[in-house]
């Protein structure tokens, strides 16, 4: 594995390993010392061009914890507002030696760009482009329902994970809300399906993307039917991205208390899922609007659990993608 | 007797003769089924005198066929000891290793410590239990895991097989059979419990160098062929 750049087309195998992988991270990250030497004296670049704070924060944690050097990089404050290209910068990061970089972009296909125009020769890690993909996301995602769903760690989640190898089969996932603008939705939705789970997209009609019926999912636009009829073992709501939404929120739905009513989860529909099901956000989430601050704060949400599993999947990720003979993109620079 | 003193014969490189073996491409037998379970048993009676019981005694097998040996050490040291309570762990090293970057990636193991120890393993007497005894790295690696995990009383090192060619300082205590080797040969442990078939090391002259580079990869975690030492 060389990049990390999308969810559709990475093999069963690869995204078992990977699951693995991070399951062992985890359990270092429960010790005392929680810092590995693995990856020293190599250098891990976080290269955002998007405001986040979870997904760059667990970036920079998980490459700390491996020992890589990391550089921050925000577009802010940067040559970027000087008009710097994407390619330009790419140079520069290949003249200082960046071994990784971890990238997000508001434009779709700007990782894949980075990864194969021959800029650099660096592993990239896609941390989210424009609404397209955000592959650590799902993987954490499907990381968290494997512990939960199949390696019974427990409501607290702290029992022993027990589900190394395994893969998600039968399980259902119903992923509900903002699919139209998602990178979550279209990663967790080709993963999911690699891994086995049955996916049902529950979202109103204006906020399904045109082309959806060739995804490997069910299309729905009543969360209660859904919920009660097709009992999913995993419900993760998706964040209403107001940002992306040019005209406000009205362009999409009337209102936002018409869509909460609708589509928003809280304690009456959590009532009506199976006792073992639990309740995904990938954050940052909107309280009041697409999910109540009682299902959120609900026993069966995992939603805190996510940002944790999101550091070990962010290492596993890293190891899986320096380690490993690398000599030419070495020597190249040396010769710098 | 002072375990520690028995070094491999020679370090030299060519300590066997290649004409005392008539097929240099097929594969010897050195040490039998039977041979290994004396190994074994001799090695838990030398651990339990050289630490006079088997007070704070914790085997930590390394991964693959480690943690098997550490098994049936454990087993013969409850019927030594019968204080002894027969727990084992297992102790990755994967992400300790040295070679990260010269060999294809390895998946990443597992490090399981016995639920009674509450996850330290502080003024423990540990024993790291490994297949072949080659290089020295991967027990270098072992101690640099072992750091993060805590500060044991005493560190010792028992091996199946000690086949010589030490790159680092460094030697086991507790060794089933020393085994003259060239570095070319390639040394296997194959155990009942991990490889199927019956227990047997074996040695077989490696038809190319890159016997050792070639076969670690992202599926077959780890060790066992080649004394997994590099």
């Amino acid at each position: 594995m060389k990049h990390l750049l999308t969810t559709q087309g990475l093999s069963k195998d690869d995204a078992i390993l990977l699951l693995d992988t991070s399951a062992q991270m985890a359990t270092t990250q429960s010790r005392e010392n929680k810092k590995l030497p693995t990856l020293r004296g190599r250098t891990v670049v976080n290269l955002f061009y998007e405001d986040s704070t979870r997904t760059r924060i667990s970036f920079e944690t998980a490459a700390k914890r491996l020992s890589a050097d990391v550089i921050n990089f925000s577009a802010k404050g940067s040559s970027v507002s000087k008009g710097e290209s994407l390619k330009d910068t790419a140079l520069t990061l290949h003249a200082m030696g960046a071994d990784a970089v971890v990238v997000r972009h508001s434009a779709s296909g700007a990782a894949h760009q980075l990864a194969h125009a021959g800029w650099l020769d660096a592993g990239v890690l896609n941390a989210g482009d424009g609404m397209h993909q955000h592959p650590t996301q799902a993987l954490l995602d499907a990381f968290t329902i494997r512990r939960h769903l199949v390696g019974n760690v427990g409501e607290d989640g702290r029992g022993t994970d027990t589900s190394a190898g395994a893969d998600l089969s039968g399980l259902r996932v119903a992923i509900v809300g903002d699919v139209l603008h998602s990178r979550v939705a279209r990663s967790n939705v080709y993963l999911l399906r690699t891994l086995g789970a049955e996916v049902t997209l529950v979202a109103p009609p204006t906020l399904v993307p045109v082309g959806v019926e060739t995804w490997p999912c069910r299309v729905s636009y009543h969360l209660d039917e859904t919920l009660e009829q097709w009992q999913p073992d995993a419900v993760m709501m998706l964040r209403v991205q107001r940002e992306r939404m040019s005209g406000g929120s009205g362009s999409f739905f009337p209102s936002p208390m018409e869509y909460s009513r609708k589509f928003g989860f809280d304690a009456r529909r959590l009532a009506v899922l199976p006792d073992h099901s639990i309740v995904m956000h990938p954050g940052p989430m909107n309280r009041g609007l697409e999910i109540s601050a009682a299902a959120a704060d609900h026993p069966r949400s995992v939603i805190v659990e996510q940002v944790a599993n999101g550091v070990a999947v962010r290492m596993a990720a890293l190891y899986l993608l320096l380690s490993g003979t690398d000599e030419t993109s070495t020597d190249e620079r040396n010769t710098l | 007797m002072n375990p520690g003193s028995r070094m491999p014969e020679s370090s030299a490189p060519l300590s066997t003769d290649p004409s005392t073996d008539p097929s240099i491409a097929a594969a010897r037998t050195v040490l039998g089924e039977a041979d290994i379970a004396r190994a074994l048993t001799r090695i838990a009676h030398e651990i339990v005198e050289r630490n006079k019981g088997a007070a704070d005694l914790l085997l930590l097998g390394i991964p693959t066929r480690g943690v098997q040996l550490a098994r049936r050490l454990a087993e013969r040291l409850t019927q030594i000891e019968p204080a002894f309570d027969g727990e084992y762990g297992t102790l990755d090293v994967t992400m300790y290793r040295d070679d990260l970057r010269r060999q294809p990636t390895r998946a990443v193991g597992q490090t399981v410590l016995p639920g009674s120890l509450d996850g330290t393993i502080d003024d423990k007497v540990v024993v790291l239990v490994d297949d072949v005894l080659f290089s020295g790295r991967t027990i270098r690696a072992a101690l640099d895991a072992l750091n993060d995990l805590g500060r044991p009383r005493v560190v010792q090192l028992a091996a199946l097989v000690d086949r010589g060619h030490r790159e680092l300082p460094i030697r086991a205590d507790y060794v089933g059979k020393n085994l003259p080797t060239s570095r070319s040969e390639r040394v296997r442990v194959r155990l009942a419990d991990v490889d199927g078939g019956v227990d047997a090391v074996v040695i077989s002259a490696a038809s190319t160098t890159q016997a050792s580079t070639t076969q670690p990869s992202m599926t077959q975690p780890s060790a066992g062929e080649n004394g997994g030492a590099r």
